[in-house]
């Protein structure tokens, strides 16, 4: 029972997203919209069990002097101070102004931004790495790209012509191996729904 | 004097101004004493393929309308409950669009409620800048939803072929035919990268994305971490998985004892190395590349679903010497994975790592289905381009679809 009820509610729940897909009607509308706010209810409830889990695995790495165990000291503080913050102004924390706003806008935000920011760095040395010209494919590759970089570039006399090139290449090679992918992934991420609806992958589920 | 001279000119100039201004205005207000012709053949009916919150009212377009006295400012559609009753404006449209959407909301507490299954009364004005007129009532007509949405019926048609399709192979595979699938190589090296893990002492870092549990990818996912926690509780190497969401964490947790418990091991079974960090993209990623840097990890898995942070994480991993097999649908994602990890599984080969992982009849034959369904969408295209060329429309109709 225990195995065979998951597997049920599973097939029910599958069988129903599908069909719902098909059916305008508003009673239709109405529980897919009811099933949607569960999956946010739960999603808030289920944050509590990602709170306790880092607060475990950061109070463990401190306790055990783990490697780099001052970063877990310092993620149990901030977690802390912003879960204070948070309930100490209550609904008032999110407006502007507030401790808790200004630790959001002028702590985590730029930190955020400048994680992002590394990105460019990592495009340099990742685009170092796959444009080196040593087979056919990597120097069509190489080729490719310089054409499509160079296309917001003014190159006079033949600025019209890698204009026309870099047009070319984005609309009909690009986009049918971007369509091809997009039908392949359609496909799979279809059998992968039926052999979860029917049962037949259930590794998701754990065992007893 | 110069100065003079330039006064005169600008006291002409608003002179001329101003007599062009009440000519203008003059002839404005002639040509709109007159009303335009009223839109005719006004039909309401209700909208069809919706929920039943809307009528849909076409009517033909006022004589005057682009044509005749080309005075036609708009055209507003007016609705009542009764045909003698009092009509109020439900909307406006611009001149040369011939019809209205009358859609409202659905929930009864609103002030914009379309209730269904009630009779209204509709007419529509052409207006010009000071005068209208009106078509004649038309109705009842009555809102009301429909049970299938023929709009969709090639998506129908074609999820109910390829559902046959795999419940047939799958059946077949169940019956003991084997199947033949091409190797492939991001799935070949799984074995190496967790032997070299072993080998090395050092654990795995399995990076399930950014993807919720509802996500296709993140599920496809679940279904290789199952495999791959068996392969290293068999090894016995430690893996390590952060997560991005809570309940992505619970179902992995579950997923990686099962793959303990498959191979014969539970005792190894370390619920704390599946973990959550935090919701937030760049935070995740930065508690993740520390990982990498502070454990060594031999080998890095990412499989699911990325976004911005693929590059970053998988540069960082390249960095710390590991060996990194990398599998998403997310298009945008697949060339930073190429370019920096050392396997890829582009798109649906995430769906079929599994299946190639666990090499289980049942889900060999769900695969084949999907090769014979590709071969079926290639033909489609080929004659879909053909008919195309010879302007065969019916066929083109055939896989045309109405959201």
């Amino acid at each position: 029972m225990r195995r065979q009820l998951p597997i049920f509610i599973v097939f029910i729940a599958g069988i129903f997203m599908i069909i719902q897909y098909f059916i305008p009607h508003q009673s239709f509308e109405f529980i897919y919209e009811y099933a949607m706010d569960w999956i946010i209810i739960i999603g808030i409830f289920a944050m509590l069990l990602g709170l306790w889990s880092l607060t475990r695995a950061s109070v463990s790495k401190v306790q055990t002097k783990a490697p780099g165990w001052g970063f877990s000291v310092m993620t149990l503080f901030g977690l802390a101070l912003m879960l204070f913050l948070g309930f100490y102004q209550g609904n008032k924390s999110i407006a502007e102004g507030t401790h808790f706003m200004d630790l959001f806008w002028y702590i985590y935000t730029p930190i955020q931004a400048t994680m992002f920011s590394l990105l460019a760095f990592y495009i340099a040395s990742a685009a170092y790495r796959a444009f080196k010209a040593r087979t056919i494919l990597a120097t069509i590759l190489l080729v490719t790209a310089l054409i499509i970089m160079l296309r917001l570039i003014p190159l006079g006399p033949i600025s019209g012509i890698n204009q026309w090139l870099a047009s070319w290449i984005l609309t009909v090679p690009n986009m049918a191996a971007k369509r091809a992918i997009w039908i392949g992934v359609g496909l799979g991420a279809t059998a992968t729904c039926l052999k979860i609806i029917f049962g037949i992958e259930r590794a998701y589920m754990g065992k007893d | 004097m110069r100065n003079n001279y330039s006064n005169q000119f600008l006291i002409l100039l608003i002179i001329f101004i101003f007599f062009l201004f009440s000519l203008s205005n003059e002839i404005f207000a002639q040509a709109d004493t007159l009303p335009p012709a009223p839109p005719t053949e006004v039909k309401a009916f209700d909208t069809p393929n919706d929920n039943g919150h809307s009528i849909t009212v076409v009517w033909k377009l006022s004589l005057d309308d682009g044509s005749g006295k080309k005075n036609v400012m708009a055209y507003e559609i007016l609705r009542s409950d009764s045909s003698t009753g009092e009509f109020i404006v439900r909307g406006m449209v611009v001149p040369g669009i011939n019809s209205y959407l009358d859609r409202g909301a659905k929930e009864k507490e609103d002030k914009n409620y379309f209730p269904p299954h009630k009779n209204f009364y509709y007419k529509v004005r052409a207006k010009s800048l000071f005068n209208y007129s009106e078509s004649g009532v038309v109705g009842p007509a009555q809102a009301y939803g429909q049970w299938f949405h023929t709009g969709k019926l090639p998506v129908f048609v074609g999820t109910l072929a390829f559902t046959i399709m795999v419940l047939t192979f799958i059946n077949m595979a169940r019956k003991g035919k084997e199947f033949y699938v091409r190797p492939l190589a991001g799935i070949e090296a799984v074995d190496e990268a967790i032997g070299r893990a072993t080998e090395m002492g050092r654990p795995i870092l399995y990076i399930l994305g950014l993807g919720s549990a509802a996500d296709i990818a993140t599920i496809a996912s679940f279904t290789i971490l199952n495999r791959i926690a068996k392969k290293t509780a068999e090894h016995k190497t430690k893996i390590l998985v952060p997560c991005n969401d809570p309940i992505v964490m619970s179902v992995a947790q579950e997923t990686v004892r099962a793959g303990y418990l498959d191979a014969g091991r539970p005792d190894m079974y370390q619920e704390e190395n599946i973990f959550y960090i935090t919701s937030m993209q760049f935070a995740y990623v930065a508690a993740v590349n520390g990982i990498m840097l502070r454990e060594q990890t031999a080998t890095n898995f990412y499989l699911g679903k990325f976004y911005a942070e693929s590059l970053i994480l998988a540069e960082t991993g390249s960095v710390a010497g590991s060996i990194q097999i990398s599998g998403t649908d997310e298009i945008a994602q697949i060339p930073f994975f190429v370019a920096a990890t050392d396997y890829t599984l582009i798109g649906e080969e995430l769906y079929a790592a599994s299946a190639y992982l666990g090499r289980e009849p049942l889900l060999l034959g769900a695969l084949k289905a999907q090769d014979l369904a590709k071969a079926i969408v290639m033909i489609s295209l080929v004659l879909g381009a053909l008919a195309a060329s010879f302007h065969l429309d019916f066929f083109l109709k055939l896989f045309t679809v109405q959201m």
